[in-house]
């Protein structure tokens, strides 16, 4: 027998929370005000007053339908497991090789590729100090390199995350890649991971290497060009990880990450593209702190906010435009130096709270994040736990099963409000591209980042091992990633022997035409940097090309 | 330091040196420091090592500040190595960030005065930065 919908008033609802009230009261003296990393205030306890459940089709709905707070697909995790997507990077070409087929067999069913620090910032691995290359991602500065990554890898069956930021000479080393080993480009399916040049400017520096308005144009190009050549590719992951990490709060990472994404479909809306096809290739990247109740609720506002938005802001309907894809990452700002062994129990709450908040994709951090890039060992705790999650702890059985919760669902209300007021503030300030060249954005994440650290130092926000329980437990570091320096040698002198042995010839008269498709209005640079790369030249010499024709990034950095 | 003179301030120079870009360590220390009456010259990521000695020669640094959270501590002994050079061996040098306990050895035989990690608190790094800047004051004889 089914039982009754709720109808409030509820008999003697009011006389019960009134009682429950002065009992509470008697209990606890007089009440601290809790507030979550948002600034919302978190109540003891929630009840139909809070949230009855009346408006459920409006506000909530079935899975795979608009407003998609409760999923975007119609079967979510129990059709379909989430992507188990670890960031790989490390070494050289072959020590990553090894690394991803070692997580392939550990049950990882994505990969992704994170390249060395100085592949950020723009130069080749011959013109920096040896002992800072693979230390922290894979040097690979060729076609050859790329080759060699993924030696093995069937290229077509296997999608394939790159962090990859403007010009995104990564994907042209794998298209390179491809040509070679004969697989069409149609058949190339992955996502440009680092393609979120504002969010660089924002929070990730290390990131930027062309001016704002370079970035903006080589961005569209991108765009472009996969939509007509590689179909299968998202060309845009719209970052709030990096904002959330460099201390935005959960809200404000999430309003942020919204109004780039609103700035980018302008953006592209304006070169003339169809709206509809752009949007349908968004995807999102988001950080997952271990505030558990606050991200669930911000996945679910994030959903419901961006169906919205792509219904009313930009007239849209199709479901695969409205639908909002994302990958998240456990926060590694909230794993701790001390006592690195409890970052695992962090890690496995970060990731309930991603699950629940209905991600396609995850990566979950090593123990010892940090520290260092992840040992092997780490890697694989790391995709047991998303495994265990998924297999023992049975979280995929039911859709959404926090969904009807009085706090939940208060929660998501409340967090909605605070997204749509950032959204609100940036949209006054002009829009993203405009609050981000202005320094407004990097002002109010900065504050925020010093108010949560004065809150740790305080002793107000508690961090086990670091302000309490800090005392008398095993505080072993374990032993940092480190490349084995001869092989990081032998990288470099190939790298050296193979800009002497290419044809040079070819290389420099593709660098030629990239300078003069950057210098042009309407030619398509990054088809442009594909062909250099396919003609030989190397990561450094199509940023170096570019950064001459485009200029170079102000990063407008204050402390 | 006597109460009643009212010392300059001290002037200290917070910055990343090598690949890394992540700066919400520098940032929020650089923030400590300013509130502690230091005055600090604050660079973006990715200085080269002669930039960072240029700059403490041309800005009278007393005290520099490097942040590192991916490694780059690793060619810290260059920078100390650079200072010496330029005649500027007495600066104080505070390493920030992530270093692992293995690496601290090198850094600490080539000059490097302390090396903070995660937990290291606003208290201890401001006393950390003032005892460094008294003590090359001292030494220079520019402390009374």
């Amino acid at each position: 027998m089914k039982p009754d919908p709720v109808q409030l008033p509820l008999p003697g609802f009011d006389r019960e929370n009134a009682d429950w009230t002065e009992r509470y009261q008697a209990q606890i003296g007089e009440d601290r005000v809790l507030r979550n990393r948002s600034g919302i205030e978190v109540r003891p306890l929630y009840t139909p007053g809070d949230w009855s459940g009346h408006r459920y089709l409006e506000d909530l709905g079935f899975p795979g339908k608009p407003p998609y707070t409760r999923g975007i697909y119609p079967t979510m995790h129990r059709g379909r497991r989430w992507s188990q997507r670890q960031l790989i990077g490390l070494g050289t070409p072959a020590d990553y090789n090894a690394r991803v087929k070692s997580l392939l067999d550990a049950g990882g069913n994505a990969i992704s590729l994170i390249p060395c620090n100085s592949v950020f910032r723009g130069v080749d691995c011959d013109e920096v100090p040896t002992a800072l290359l693979g230390t922290c991602g894979t040097v690979v500065n060729t076609v050859t390199h790329m080759d060699g990554c993924f030696d093995g890898v069937a290229l077509a069956e296997t999608s394939t995350a790159l962090n990859d930021p403007s010009p995104f000479t990564l994907l042209a080393f794998l298209l390179g890649t491809a040509r070679r080993r004969g697989v069409p480009w149609s058949q190339i399916s992955g996502t440009s991971n680092q393609s979120d040049y504002l969010s660089h400017f924002v929070a990730n520096h290390m990131f930027y290497r062309l001016s704002l308005p370079g970035s903006r144009r080589v961005l569209l190009d991108h765009i472009e060009f996969c939509q007509q050549q590689v179909p299968r590719w998202n060309p845009l992951s719209v970052v709030g990880q990096h904002m959330q990490q460099a201390g935005a709060t959960p809200a404000e990472a999430m309003g942020l990450t919204i109004c780039s994404a609103i700035q980018y479909a302008d953006d592209c809306i304006a070169r003339g593209m169809s709206a509809d096809a752009v949007l349908r290739k968004f995807t999102f990247f988001f950080d997952i702190s271990i505030s558990f109740f606050e991200e669930v609720a911000k996945f679910r506002a994030g959903r419901r906010i961006w169906a919205r938005i792509v219904r009313d802001r930009f007239g849209i309907e199709d479901p695969r435009a409205m639908r909002f894809r994302f990958h998240a990452q456990t926060s590694g700002a909230d794993l701790t130096r001390q006592q690195p062994l409890n970052n695992i129990a962090r890690v496995t709450v970060q990731a309930l709270a991603g699950i629940f908040g209905g991600l396609q994709s995850m990566h979950t951090d090593g123990y010892d994040e940090a520290i260092t890039c992840p040992t092997e060992e780490s890697a694989r705790i790391a995709i047991a736990t998303q495994n265990i999650l998924r297999e023992e702890a049975n979280l995929c059985d039911v859709i959404d099963p926090l969904g009807g919760s009085y706090y939940i669902e208060t929660l998501t209300d409340q967090m909605e409000a605070e997204i749509e007021e950032m959204i609100a503030r940036i949209d006054s300030a002009g829009g993203m591209y405009e609050a981000v060249e202005t320094g407004f954005v990097q002002s109010m994440i900065g504050e925020s980042a010093l108010a949560f650290q004065e809150e740790v130092e305080s002793g107000q926000r508690k961090v086990v091992g670091v302000n309490c329980f800090a005392e008398g437990t095993d505080d072993s570091e374990p032993a940092p990633y480190r490349p084995d320096p001869e092989a990081i040698e032998q990288v470099v002198a190939g790298f050296v022997e193979y800009k002497k042995r290419r044809n040079s010839r070819a290389s420099q008269r593709a660098l030629d035409a990239l300078a003069r498709s950057a210098a042009s209005k309407d030619e398509n640079v990054f088809a442009a940097v594909v062909e250099a790369a396919e003609a030989g030249a190397t990561h450094g010499e199509i940023v170096v090309c570019l950064r001459n024709e485009l200029g170079f990034g102000n990063p407008l950095i204050t402390p | 330091m006597s109460a009643e003179v009212a010392a300059p301030p001290a002037r200290v120079l917070v910055t990343k040196i090598g690949l890394d870009g992540h700066d919400r360590g520098s940032r929020i220390v650089a923030s400590y420091l300013r509130d502690a009456g230091m005055e600090v010259i604050y660079t973006p990521p990715w200085q080269s090592i002669d930039a960072v000695v240029n700059i403490a020669l041309q800005e009278d640094i007393e005290l520099i500040g490097v942040s590192t959270l991916a490694t780059d501590h690793l060619i810290v002994p260059q920078l100390m190595k650079t200072l010496g050079d330029a005649d500027l061996g007495d600066v104080g040098v505070i390493v920030g960030g992530i270093v692992p306990e293995t690496e601290h050895e090198p850094l600490l035989a080539a000059g490097v005065d302390r090396i903070f990690g995660p937990g290291a608190t606003r208290e201890e790094i401001v006393a950390c930065a003032l005892e460094l800047v008294t003590r090359i004051r001292t030494a220079r004889g520019t402390d009374s």
